[in-house]
């Protein structure tokens, strides 16, 4: 996985509540069973007037030309609701978004960011008001846990994992005798949690 | 200190505190459907990784496929066959237990893993679809996760998780006639907000909960992701047992006894402390109804239509093409919909049928039924239920969540207006900038004979 240190970018304001996995991906966009090619359907409904010619719309933040590079989304509170398609994840990646700031977002979409090397950043609103209106980049520091002057919260493992682009699966493997153990006791405990 | 079924549960499940503050979990059930589960057997695959216990994953049919009667592993949705066939290949080739397209045990995951006693009260159940919460009504620790995570609990049986906050949510008083567990959950979220429960797992207790039958619970905890819940739960009791008890992985015997005494004591000790509690009359409460494209966007059926608080709720009007003050009753629908992993079992096609018996759809409304899984289609057939849906102008599908979420195959017309019994009226949840309103089954039922939007109480009169 692909390391987040820091990122500098203009940021694109998405200011809406409760954008949903829906709306990031639509299901109908993800045609392989794969976790690549989907950043053409990022946004798809939102970001095309015409989903099969795929006519940009004019209107649409991604689309508007200062926007088109940009690494880091503004949005509003409980981001990425709704389906647990970690697809979403992969497109916005694939598309090349690095970090999203918003109030809150739903817990599998969050720890899907984090498996994926993208930052998810809690900002209060106000902030994230402030931070749209600015005309020049947006710099982010995990190492210091800020973006620009403002300080973030980020749990101490899902900062380790960003920052070295660790892969959990090799990281819990190093504990497989004490997963050997636990399983032992527990199939003389809990009979019938063990088919 | 005293603990709550969810410290239980994660207690006996953490195998280690992390360095970081996580603990490792042991994970007892992985189900897997073709849409995202493909994804991650394949991954798992292209790794060079193998599945810890194959025996505890199980492999599911039921996104992507069609729901009409003839259907095979050819779909309606472009590439829907691939997910299809490659999830099988995987399931055959590590020797997962499967419910493949045809066969009498098919069903939506949230249906079928009861049915199987393949949730069990007291165990961690994991799939990568957020609607795993439904789960939790049998007292498991069930929740939705990502692909990545799929792929770690298939190699590992584990996830590192920090544990989540608590909270409690205790539903007082008495439902009036026609208000069901639909209705007080959407009522909950609007309550709450979609975003009202970040970071906490939900316990539902008191004595509306008590008295629900399971298939309320599940319909219950089914929308707590929908509140932005890490899950919901439970505690399990005889109602529980009673309803696993006939499943094929149920234990059995001796063993059956001994797992229900140890089930009885997961419940919250008396003096537990919650990190929240709220309590929540739902006597006030009369039929729910969604108007806008967020589930918290919900509103009593007879009450107008709110004026717009931000830009969000304004560009959710606009999408439903509804304007502030406007009354759902006046609005006719093109669509009706009875299915989805929230309202398609058994006890909600029995309720929807008492009210449509004898009646017919009305004129240019499109009615679907899709029972929640191949036994509980088998049931309603023994029952007559089916006749009753077909006579009155309802299409008797097979089931499936293909007509719930637009994948590009099955769903409904562009901006048709359709009353539906599923979780989610985001924008083209349902279709092309379909306007989908969320409501219990009897209202759906009411809403297709008269055309418009209507509760079951108000059908005679009119």
């Amino acid at each position: 996985m692909e390391k987040f240190t820091t990122c500098t970018s203009l940021a694109a304001p998405l200011i809406r509540d409760n954008i949903d996995t829906d709306a990031i991906i639509p299901s109908r966009e993800m045609k392989r069973v794969s976790k690549k090619g989907l950043s053409v359907g990022l946004f798809a409904g939102w970001r095309y007037l015409d989903q099969k010619r795929r006519t940009p719309d004019p209107d649409f933040i991604l689309n508007q030309a200062i926007y088109s590079q940009s690494k880091i989304l503004l949005s509003g509170k409980n981001f990425g609701c709704g389906s647990s398609r970690e697809h979403a994840v992969w497109a916005l990646a694939e598309y090349g978004i690095k970090a999203i700031i918003a109030p809150s977002f739903s817990n599998i979409f969050y720890g899907n960011c984090i498996r994926n090397g993208l930052l998810p950043i809690r900002l209060d609103a106000e902030k994230i008001s402030i931070l749209s209106k600015k005309s020049k980049a947006l710099f982010i520091d995990l190492e210091t846990q800020k973006v620009d002057a403002y300080p973030f919260e980020i749990e101490a493992q899902n900062k380790e994992i960003l920052l070295n682009g660790l892969d959990q699966i090799t990281m819990t493997q190093h504990h497989q005798l004490a997963i050997d153990d636990f399983i032992s006791k527990d199939r003389l405990v809990r009979k019938w949690a063990h088919l | 200190m005293s603990h709550t079924l969810f410290d239980k549960i994660w207690d006996q499940h953490c195998i280690a505190p992390l360095k970081d503050g996580s603990d490792l979990i042991y994970i007892d059930r992985l189900l897997l459907h073709e849409r995202t589960g493909s994804v991650a057997l394949k991954a798992v695959e292209e790794d060079g990784r193998s599945i810890a216990n194959p025996a505890h994953v199980f492999c599911v049919m039921d996104h992507i496929l069609d729901t009409y009667e003839d259907r095979s592993d050819q779909t309606t949705m472009p590439s829907g066959t691939d997910f299809i066939q490659s999830h099988r290949m995987s399931a055959v080739k590590y020797n997962l237990p499967l419910f493949d397209v045809n066969d009498e045990t098919q069903g939506i995951v949230h249906v079928i893993s009861p049915e199987q006693a393949i949730v069990l009260p007291g165990l961690t159940v994991v799939c990568p679809d957020s609607h795993t919460c439904t789960q939790g009504a049998f007292g498991a620790l069930a929740w939705g996760i990502g692909s990545t995570q799929a792929e770690h609990a298939l190699v590992t049986e584990t996830l590192s998780l920090t544990k989540p906050n608590s909270m409690r949510i205790t539903l007082e008083g008495s439902p009036q006639d026609g208000v069901t567990a639909k209705d007080i959950v959407l009522a909950l979220i609007g309550s709450l907000s979609a975003g009202g429960a970040v970071g906490y797992v939900v316990e539902f207790a008191g004595p509306v909960v008590e008295e629900m039958d399971m298939e309320a619970r599940m319909t219950l905890c089914n929308m707590a992701v929908e509140f932005s819940a890490f899950t919901a739960l439970i505690a399990p009791d005889q109602k529980t047992f009673d309803y696993l008890k006939a499943g094929p992985y149920a234990p059995k015997g001796k063993e059956w006894k001994e797992a229900c005494k140890n089930w009885l004591a997961l419940k919250s000790e008396e003096n537990a402390v919650f990190d929240q509690e709220i309590t929540f009359d739902v006597s006030a409460l009369l039929p729910s109804i969604t108007w806008g494209t967020s589930p918290e966007h919900m509103i009593a059926l007879s009450s107008p239509v709110p004026s717009a608080t931000d830009s969000s709720t304004q560009r959710a009007l606009d999408y439903m093409g509804l304007n502030e003050g406007d009354l759902l009753t006046e609005y006719s629908i093109d669509a009706a919909f009875i299915g989805s992993c929230t309202n398609s079992r058994i006890s909600d096609l029995r309720r929807a049928a008492t009210i449509i018996k004898g009646r017919k759809v009305a004129d240019g409304v499109t009615a679907i039924v899709v029972p929640g899984s191949m036994k509980v289609r088998a049931q309603a057939e023994k029952e007559g239920i089916d006749k009753i849906f077909k006579e009155a102008g309802f299409e008797w599908r097979k089931p499936g969540c293909s007509m719930c979420f637009y994948a590009g195959g099955e769903h409904f017309g562009f901006q048709e207006r359709v009353i539906t019994t599923t979780n989610r009226n985001f924008e083209s949840r349902q279709g092309p900038k379909t306007r989908s309103h969320l409501a219990s089954p009897e209202t759906v039922a009411a809403s297709a004979l008269m055309g418009k939007i209507i509760a079951a109480s108000m059908l005679e009169d009119l």
